[in-house]
């Protein structure tokens, strides 16, 4: 094939990323249930790497819970989503970067739906006005936090304290990358590699210094199905779904699991502390799981961040078995510290999931 | 307006049913069909086929609401149809007309609405940390009731502003922001909606 015939075939599975001035959108769950996350992000895109990137105060939720579980009208996220590009506008900014995968697919399918029906467009641009007064623009370019990350991956690993390498087997360290259905489902040409060769995580892995394990349900849902999660008597539909994903990827024994949406990280975190409740369960080594993080987590620990200064006493799976492997030198004694350095207690331990402490796990 | 044309007024209705060919490739990549009495094909064939009884009784029934809309068959249908989409244009036909209150699984609408819906107008967030305790959510672990007990030293330690002014992690949105959000709500039917849904609940 020639050159320019293979550029064509290989371009829908790449994408534009705009090297800098980024407007961020947070998320909802990742900054309620992964705190340090997106604080640590913004200190990467930041200070590490010297970015210009607004957090604006304005912002509120895009919706997308809501509207995946048909709590409001299609408009009403429609108008939301135009309300925070007219945020962008006005904090003088053209690229937006919505920290959650399930965000990036809303931001995403409005824009399709205006282009393809041009008068729900302007009656968006009629709703905004008629709520707020607003007016919007577009943005010129729209990628998940996670691209910025993928995008940077090798500046990341110049500066890298810490490499994804066994410490003690000089071996790569094998991760579990999950990208989250709406990063490449919904719009395969949005995500990095497509639905066929999605490389977002895979390519932080392997430019860290990491292994990628391929199992058989790699890119089966975690399951959140919003309304299936939300509502307490369907939560078996989650729940099902990451175990048939666990167990699909327990015998190939992974380090570590990686995950682009934070919906997708708490269950892969949560779940298989349920499921060792319930059944006893456990797929981690000594009775402990395996360790879920976030991009943010996993760029911040190769960046020599201090784990508990990032949230990651947060998860209920203990992330210690990981930072051993990789030879992080952490003071296991700061865990449970509050802001001043107060001691906090430390949460009860689960019945049966055991729980790294002290060097051992109980 | 029949239940059919009805539908067809809904953009996600019109991009996510072309042709179905019945190939059943949908129901084989659908996580919901592995774990529940689903089978995204035959809502498509149902629809592609018009019957107004039988869309009368996927609006009335549980079927709609097993889908987990996660779009997995948006990625594979080889004839471009969305079945993911489609369900959402009966999901929001059958709470417009009223007729999610005949199943089970449609009535847990108020659910959603006082957790998802009353959250976002009260927060500006759809979920925030305030509101989620582990006796609702006990899949969220005694490390949930460590955070939650300590939320605003441990919230302080990581850079968040919780309940602060102005930007970061879980800060507290303006009222002139939530103004906003709320007057959309209003402007968009969300509020209207919200108000049948307790109104059918209460009768
Ligand atoms: S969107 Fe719904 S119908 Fe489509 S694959 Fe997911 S669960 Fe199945
Ligand atoms: S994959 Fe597409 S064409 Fe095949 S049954 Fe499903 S909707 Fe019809």
């Amino acid at each position: 094939m020639n050159e320019d015939g293979k550029k064509k075939v290989w371009c829908d599975y790449q994408k534009e990323i705009a090297p800098d001035h980024y407007y961020y959108a947070r998320s909802c769950i990742r900054q309620n249930f992964f705190p340090g996350s997106e604080e640590t992000f913004l200190k990467i895109v930041g200070e590490v790497l010297g970015k210009d990137i607004y957090d604006d105060p304005h912002q509120t939720t895009c919706t997308g819970i809501a509207y995946h579980s048909a709590a409001i009208p299609m408009e009403t996220t429609m108008t939301v989503v135009a309300r925070q590009f007219s945020l962008m506008n006005e904090a003088g900014y053209k690229n937006f970067i919505p920290s959650c995968v399930t965000s990036f697919g809303i931001y995403t399918e409005m824009m399709e739906v205006w282009e393809h029906f041009p008068e729900t467009l302007e009656k968006t641009r009629e709703q905004l006005r008629n709520a707020t007064g607003r007016t919007f623009r577009l943005p010129e370019n729209l990628v998940h936090t996670s691209d910025i990350i993928y995008h940077f991956k090798n500046e990341i690993a110049a500066k890298a304290m810490y490499r994804l390498v066994n410490k003690r087997t000089g071996k790569p360290l094998r991760g579990v990358e999950h990208i989250g259905c709406h990063y490449a489902k919904i719009f395969p040409v949005k995500g990095l590699g497509g639905a066929e060769f999605p490389c977002v995580l895979s390519g932080m892995i392997e430019a860290w210094g990491g292994e990628v394990i391929d199992y058989p349900e790699r890119r089966h849902c975690c399951g959140f199905g919003f309304r299936n999660y939300v509502i307490k008597e369907n939560r078996g539909y989650p729940l099902s779904n990451t175990k048939r994903k666990f167990d699909s990827m327990e015998p190939y024994q992974p380090d570590f699991v990686v995950t682009n949406c934070p919906g997708c990280t708490f269950f892969m975190d949560r779940w298989q502390y349920v499921i060792a409740e319930m059944e006893g369960k456990t797929y981690g080594a000594n009775g402990m799981g395996i360790p879920v993080l976030t991009y943010e987590e996993l760029a911040g620990l190769v960046l020599g961040f201090d784990p508990w200064s990032m949230g990651m006493q947060l998860h209920q799976v203990s992330v210690e078995p990981l930072l051993e492997k990789m030879g992080i030198l952490y003071d296991q004694t700061k865990k449970y510290l509050g802001a001043n350095g107060e001691a906090l207690g430390r949460p009860e331990l689960p019945e049966r999931l055991k729980v790294y402490e002290n060097d051992h796990p109980c | 307006m029949n239940l059919k044309d009805q539908l067809k007024n809904d953009v996600r209705f019109v991009e996510g049913l072309k042709a179905c060919i019945n190939c059943g490739i949908c129901t084989a990549v659908c996580p919901a069909a592995q774990f529940y009495d689903y089978d995204p094909r035959r809502i498509i064939t149902t629809v592609q086929k018009g019957n107004e009884d039988e869309i009368r009784a996927l609006l009335t029934g549980d079927t709609i609401w097993y889908c987990g809309e996660c779009l997995s068959c948006k990625t594979r249908c080889p004839r471009d149809n969305t079945p993911g989409y489609v369900v959402q244009a009966l999901r929001n036909l059958s709470i417009q007309s009223g007729l999610y209150t005949q199943s089970e699984r449609g009535r847990q609408q108020i659910k959603v609405k006082r957790q998802v819906g009353d959250r976002m107008l009260a927060y500006g967030y759809c979920v925030y940390i305030d509101e989620i305790d582990t006796k609702e959510h006990p899949e969220q672990g005694p490390v949930w009731d460590w955070y939650r007990k300590n939320a605003q030293s441990i919230l302080t330690r990581l850079g968040a502003n919780y309940h602060g002014e102005g930007a970061g992690t879980l800060r507290r949105i303006s009222d002139a922001d939530m103004e906003e959000l709320r007057n959309i709500f209003k402007e968009t039917g969300a509020i209207k909606r919200f108000e049948h849904i307790e109104k059918a609940c209460h009768e």
